[in-house]
């Protein structure tokens, strides 16, 4: 397996009439070929902009990329202009996005929507478009495809205009797809559908995945690694074995720790994060989940507040050393 | 794991026979119209169908079922935000379907609601003292000014905010903040039943254990009685001691939250649970999804036969000639309406 995207020290910032708002602080990660990398925050954790920074499609002004690159197979996106980007917008990389009312014009069908992309990047003509078109709503689960071509969006439901999205998104082969918050817009017997669906076309495709979402949940069951953010940063990253079974950092330990499970009675209390999410307005110093860290807390470090700590491999771990985390200390001798 | 000890004790207290509220056959239909100067009704969203369930007192009964089975809507008839159109509330043993005007507002000091998005949900241009002390003024209750303010200080201390902020506005604070002030308020009036329509659902995830937390502690303290409105079903199993899953506008399933989760009858519930992913990648390599297909049908039209019939996985002839099965007692406590249970 080789690299197909190598994202390194990315800091996007975002100038606004509040103040600036330091939306991504440093993040930095790679992604194989044929990889699922779930990334899971909360909100204004950076999640969407880093995902938006890669796709060149931060609004812009007010946001900025300040620095950092993104390569894909070999060439640093952000150094390209806008029409090469647009090459690649769509054709390799494809995105789906959260809300698929939102997200589809409400004027144009359902099929001009789909063959825009087939006739920019695979230069099909009208018949050839229309005939890939209701192939592949055929493949994501809509019946009677040809038909439904004419369609306009509000005549699909929000779980119909989801794979509506998918259909989009896939329709070039991409060789990696980002998915944005796609099943939270959904209930959860759709939502279910949804992930069974793309877990089965990723595997026909052959495709990277970046799946971005809130709920660790629905990463546990997809992802093959996964990357916690809190803050604009990456707080812990590893292989979801290990991020689940053996969470190193406070956050993703408080987070485990504060959701109830389906699969036992709910008898013993929730432990809570104490104080909320950081304002992105503030200069990041230190580390961002220092004000609600109970193990800096109970170990006393000074240091959480003022050096930010590196993105390391966590102290004895297993495997190849790919569980890497951002925090001065080592939770097992934290609290009790 | 179910404890057998916890089981016993909830129907104990069923036995009891204290009911809070008592709902019976309870109807909602929303009229659709048709015409622009003569208006004419063409037709009805069934979006509540005849529903009956009872409230014990303490307990907390969550109201599950995906987005338009009604489960909102049971929420607000109950508390005649809406009122009904067909069918019984009653409220410690007071009907309140036929009570109007001042009887009624007398009957909300003792019901109340939290509203799902808090953002939404309190007035921008008033403060927060404002915010938490308008049922007071409305009820006439703590009318010496310092009386009001020192009891509006000790509410929001209460529910975990610092009584300073009482002159600051909603857009000063976060979702999770917002939604203590919106907890607060519906506290003021002492009721002994408040209605959550999915308190947490807007907030994020390491808010949403703080506000579950501060209820079930307000739950001991003030003896309150909870109907929990949620879709997320795992933070019901966690709150609820009895659950009902509603699908268009029905109940179909009603028992004791452990009960219903380790041997749900319906095959919608069924679907439902198996559909919640949970986080452990070791349990959902193993799990056994089922996926039923289809989207919810319109409760403007809904299918004859049973209401579940269009995705059912198991249905046979019966599901499609009779109408609604009947809600019956499949296990101890654990009612169900399903033709292939009877």
């Amino acid at each position: 397996m080789s690299t197909l995207l190598d994202v390194k020290d990315l800091i996007v910032r975002f100038y606004t009439q509040e103040g600036t708002v330091y939306a991504v602080n440093g993040v930095s990660f790679d992604l194989e070929e044929g990889e699922t990398l779930g990334i899971v925050g909360e909100s204004g954790s950076g999640k969407s902009v880093s995902s938006l920074a890669l796709m060149g499609l931060i609004p812009s002004p007010p946001g900025k990329v300040e620095s950092g690159t993104v390569v894909f197979e070999g060439r640093d996106l952000l150094t390209l202009k806008p029409d090469q980007m647009r090459l690649i917008r769509g054709k390799e990389i494809a995105m789906i996005f959260q809300d698929p009312m939102t997200s589809l014009n409400p004027v144009l069908t359902i099929g001009t929507q789909i063959t825009e992309s087939l006739k920019l990047h695979e230069g099909m003509n009208t018949s050839q478009s229309r005939k890939r078109a209701a192939d592949l709503l055929d493949m994501v689960g809509i019946p009677d495809a040809y038909r439904r071509l004419d369609d306009y969006p509000h005549q699909f439901s929000g779980g119909m205009r989801q794979r509506v999205m998918i259909a989009m998104g896939l329709s070039c082969n991409p060789k990696l797809l980002i998915a944005d918050e796609p099943t939270t817009a959904l209930d959860v017997t759709i939502q279910a559908q949804i992930i069974e669906l793309v877990k089965q076309l990723k595997d026909e495709f052959n495709m990277a995945m970046i799946w971005i979402t809130h709920d660790l949940g629905v990463v546990a069951g997809i992802a093959d690694r996964i990357q916690v953010m809190y803050g604009g940063r990456i707080m812990e990253s590893g292989s979801s074995h290990e991020v689940f079974g053996d969470s190193r950092h406070p956050y993703t330990v408080g987070l485990l720790g504060s959701l109830p499970r389906l699969d036992s009675s709910g008898e013993e209390k929730l432990t809570q994060i104490e104080g909320s999410p950081p304002d992105m307005r503030n200069e990041p110093v230190g580390c961002p989940f220092a004000p609600r860290c109970d193990v800096r807390e109970a170990l006393a470090l000074e240091r959480c507040w003022e050096e930010r700590p590196p993105l390391e491999t966590v102290p004895e771990a297993g495997g190849d050393g790919a569980h890497i985390m951002s925090c001065w200390a080592d939770i097992r001798e934290g609290v009790a | 794991m179910s404890s057998p000890a916890l089981a016993v004790e909830k129907t104990k207290l069923q036995n009891e026979d204290d009911y809070i509220l008592e709902v019976h056959n309870l109807k909602k239909h929303f009229p659709i119209s048709a015409g622009i100067v003569f208006q004419r009704q063409v037709g009805a969203v069934r979006a509540v169908d005849g529903i009956s369930f009872n409230v014990v007192r303490g307990e907390t009964l969550g109201l599950v079922g995906e987005s338009g089975c009604g489960k909102s809507t049971t929420g607000r008839t109950i508390l005649q935000l809406y009122r009904p159109t067909e069918g019984n509330v009653k409220f410690e043993g007071q009907e309140l379907s036929t009570m109007t005007g001042n009887d009624l507002r007398q009957m909300r000091r003792r019901m109340q609601i939290i509203f799902q998005d808090p953002f939404a949900s309190l007035n921008p241009r008033m403060t927060v003292g404002s915010i938490v002390s308008e049922p007071l003024q409305i009820h006439k209750m703590y009318n010496n000014k310092k009386e009001r303010q020192q009891y509006v200080e000790q509410l929001l201390e209460r529910v975990g905010l610092n009584p300073y902020f009482i002159n600051r506005y909603p857009h000063e604070f976060s979702g999770g903040q917002r939604q203590r002030i919106g907890i607060a308020r519906a506290l003021a009036l002492q009721p002994s039943f408040i209605v959550a329509d999915e308190p947490i659902s807007a907030l994020d995830v390491s808010i949403q254990a703080q506000v579950v937390n501060l209820m079930e502690e307000l739950q001991d303290e003030l003896g309150l009685t909870y109907l929990f409105i949620a879709h997320d079903l795992s933070m019901v199993r966690h709150i609820c001691d009895r659950v009902a899953v509603m699908y268009l506008g029905k109940i179909v399933e009603l028992g004791p939250v452990d009960e219903v989760y380790e041997n749900p009858q319906h095959p919608y519930t069924q679907a439902l649970l198996s559909a919640v992913p949970v986080p452990d990648p070791q349990v959902e390599e193993n799990r056994q999804r089922i996926i039923i297909s289809g989207d919810l049908p319109n409760p403007a039209d809904p299918p004859t036969g049973c209401n579940f019939n269009t995705r059912c996985p198991v249905r046979f002839d019966l599901c499609f000639e009779e109408p609604d099965p009947p809600l019956i007692e499949a296990r101890p406590d654990h009612y169900v309406s399903c033709h292939r249970v009877i």
